[in-house]
């Protein structure tokens, strides 16, 4: 069967303003609204689209984290997702550990496409997509804005700095996704009924075989550095005398 | 023992990235730090040259190869892996090159990475930023395993020129997967100064208009020798290319001089900013959140200030 694997993480909600909790320890998560990553919303969305377009029959939906994140895989069942694999993990998760998880995933499921979220907006890390590139020896196609398959291929159009890069791949492969990809859906009530009836599976990572492994230690978190207010000039040839006196101009 | 740190040089054939002398900046913050810088290309001289004009570089490292060019993640990553035994740090730019393909060495090594280091504390304790650059995370490597990282360009100076460091043929033996194939990459202008690089930039935002609006930033941009960039609103409403686009999800970038012109500030946009030396502002709306990081604010009809600082200057 055609099947794609999309990997979503639970993350504070684009939206919440961020602080440094006082005494260093983390950010203040306590009560904020957490949602699905945006970059893996866009990722699902891709699958679910390719699978309308009858390029993929199943969609399933995975991810790694406490026993919390299953709201979201609840949500990413509303969108559209036909299964979802909770794997279980409490405290700290580190990207290999994630790309280990999703190698033994890929195995089992064997899916023509990973679709995977270029970063996630907490630890912005973005490696997780090309670590189980690398781990299963497959194509990556980083920051895809444009995504066509063919048979046993797909042409990726990738967010470069230097402009749109093109790549052919042979599948199965990993895309990751770059915001321009697609609008995803908003989630409507009777699907979120609908949701709760689909097949939602827990597994943990000692069943796995993947070891929680922390190589990095978080030390410590601190605000950034502010910078100083500046001075309001009253028109253009004020500004231009402020750069002049800096030797800006 | 002496960190050995191997620098993933990013270049077009021709010329090298300006992110790799950044690189090359974090990597002699770390204490003791013997630097080898490897260039990997069709034919490389041009490039190792270049690299080893760089202070703090002590080896310059090619390997040659017709796959190597245009860059490749998949193709260039198994000859990294191959070539980093010795090294006790592997770096490259965060860039769209280097976040693409450190990530896969590190996976090809099973080594940790962290990623955008925007500071050394020590050869295994890094700063980098998280939640869009809203917190700064210390990080601790534990010690004895060898770390991939990604350098946050903006946060390092450039290196100096230097004496030259010798340069060497390396060679790996891996076999190179062909499940990859490069088919093309739109070209942007190129008589603009590179965004990434520029010492002074002009961004314009939603308030430009159109794209025709955008002409005002030009002209203004070409007689400051500027490179120009946009906010994502300008992007995303099809004033500008996204190559073009500066903020988290654009380019980060550092410039001495950088000019927001009709830009209100969103938080991901100043992420991108911040390191800039002095940021100048200019917007009709007086509470615009870009006035709280300017350190020279301008109120005002930029259709009437940008022509008018065009004759002044």
């Amino acid at each position: 069967m055609k099947r794609i694997l999309v990997g979503i993480k639970r993350v504070v909600d684009y939206n919440v303003r961020i602080r440094v909790k006082p005494d260093g320890t983390g950010v203040v998560t306590d009560g904020v609204k957490m949602s699905i990553n945006p970059f893996d919303e866009i990722a699902l969305e891709e699958a679910l689209r390719i699978k309308e377009r009858g390029g993929a029959a199943e969609v399933v939906v995975v991810t790694v984290g406490p026993a919390d994140c299953q709201q979201q895989l609840r949500t990413a069942l509303a969108m559209g997702a036909d299964r979802a694999l909770h794997v279980v993990a409490d405290g700290v998760v580190e990207p290999l550990v994630t790309a280990r998880v999703l190698l033994k995933l890929v195995e089992r499921e064997q899916p023509l496409l990973v679709i995977l979220g270029k970063q996630a907006i907490d630890d912005d890390n973005g490696q997780t997509g090309q670590l189980l590139a690398a781990l299963w020896k497959r194509p990556q196609a980083t920051y895809a804005s444009k995504l066509e398959l063919h048979e046993g291929t797909a042409r990726v159009t990738r967010e470069v700095d230097a402009g749109l890069e093109t790549l052919d791949i042979d599948l199965p492969a990993v895309i990751t996704t770059d915001l321009r990809l697609n609008e995803p859906r908003y989630v409507k009530l009777p699907d979120i009924m609908k949701a709760k009836k689909k097949p939602l599976d827990t597994l943990t990572l000692g069943a796995l075989g993947v070891e929680p492994r922390v190589q990095l230690k978080s030390v410590s978190w601190s605000p950034p550095a502010q910078r100083q207010k500046g001075v309001l000039v009253k028109d253009a040839a004020e500004l231009v005398a402020a750069l002049k006196q800096k030797g800006l101009l | 023992m002496t960190p050995r740190i191997l620098i993933v040089a990013e270049h077009d054939g021709a010329r090298l990235n300006a992110s790799i002398a950044k690189c090359v900046t974090c990597a002699s913050a770390i204490d003791g730090a013997d630097i080898s810088v490897v260039v990997c290309a069709v034919n490389a001289a041009a490039v190792a040259g270049q690299v080893a004009q760089l202070a703090g570089v002590s080896h310059v490292l090619t390997l040659e190869n017709p796959a190597n060019e245009p860059a490749l993640a998949a193709v260039l990553a198994p000859q990294i892996a191959a070539l980093a035994a010795p090294y006790s740090h592997v770096f490259g730019p965060s860039t769209t090159f280097g976040k693409d393909l450190m990530a896969r060495v590190a996976g090809l090594l099973d080594a940790p990475q962290v990623s955008d280091i925007m500071a050394v504390e020590s050869p295994t304790r890094f700063r980098r930023p998280i939640y869009a650059g809203n917190a700064i995370l210390t990080v601790e490597v534990q010690a004895g395993l060898k770390l991939v990282g990604t350098v946050r360009t903006a946060s390092f100076a450039a290196a100096l020129p230097g004496a030259p460091a010798p340069i060497e043929k390396a060679a790996v033996n891996v076999e190179l997967p062909r499940h990859t194939r490069f088919v093309s990459v739109s070209a942007g202008r190129s008589d603009r100064p590179d965004l990434q690089s520029a010492a002074r930039v002009i961004s314009g935002g939603r308030a430009l208009g159109s794209a025709e609006g955008f002409k005002i930033l030009y002209a203004l941009a070409d007689k400051l020798g500027a490179a120009v960039g946009a906010s994502r609103a300008a992007v995303d409403a099809g004033y500008a290319p996204n190559e073009m686009q500066v903020g988290q999800t654009g380019k980060i970038i550092a410039p001495e001089l950088y000019i927001a012109i009709g830009i209100s500030g969103a938080i991901q946009h100043l992420t991108g900013i911040k390191d800039a030396r002095t940021i100048v502002a200019i917007n009709k709306d007086g509470e615009a959140p870009i006035f709280e990081v300017a350190d020279i604010g301008l109120v005002g009809d930029l259709f009437q200030i940008i022509p008018e600082i065009e004759r002044l200057i």
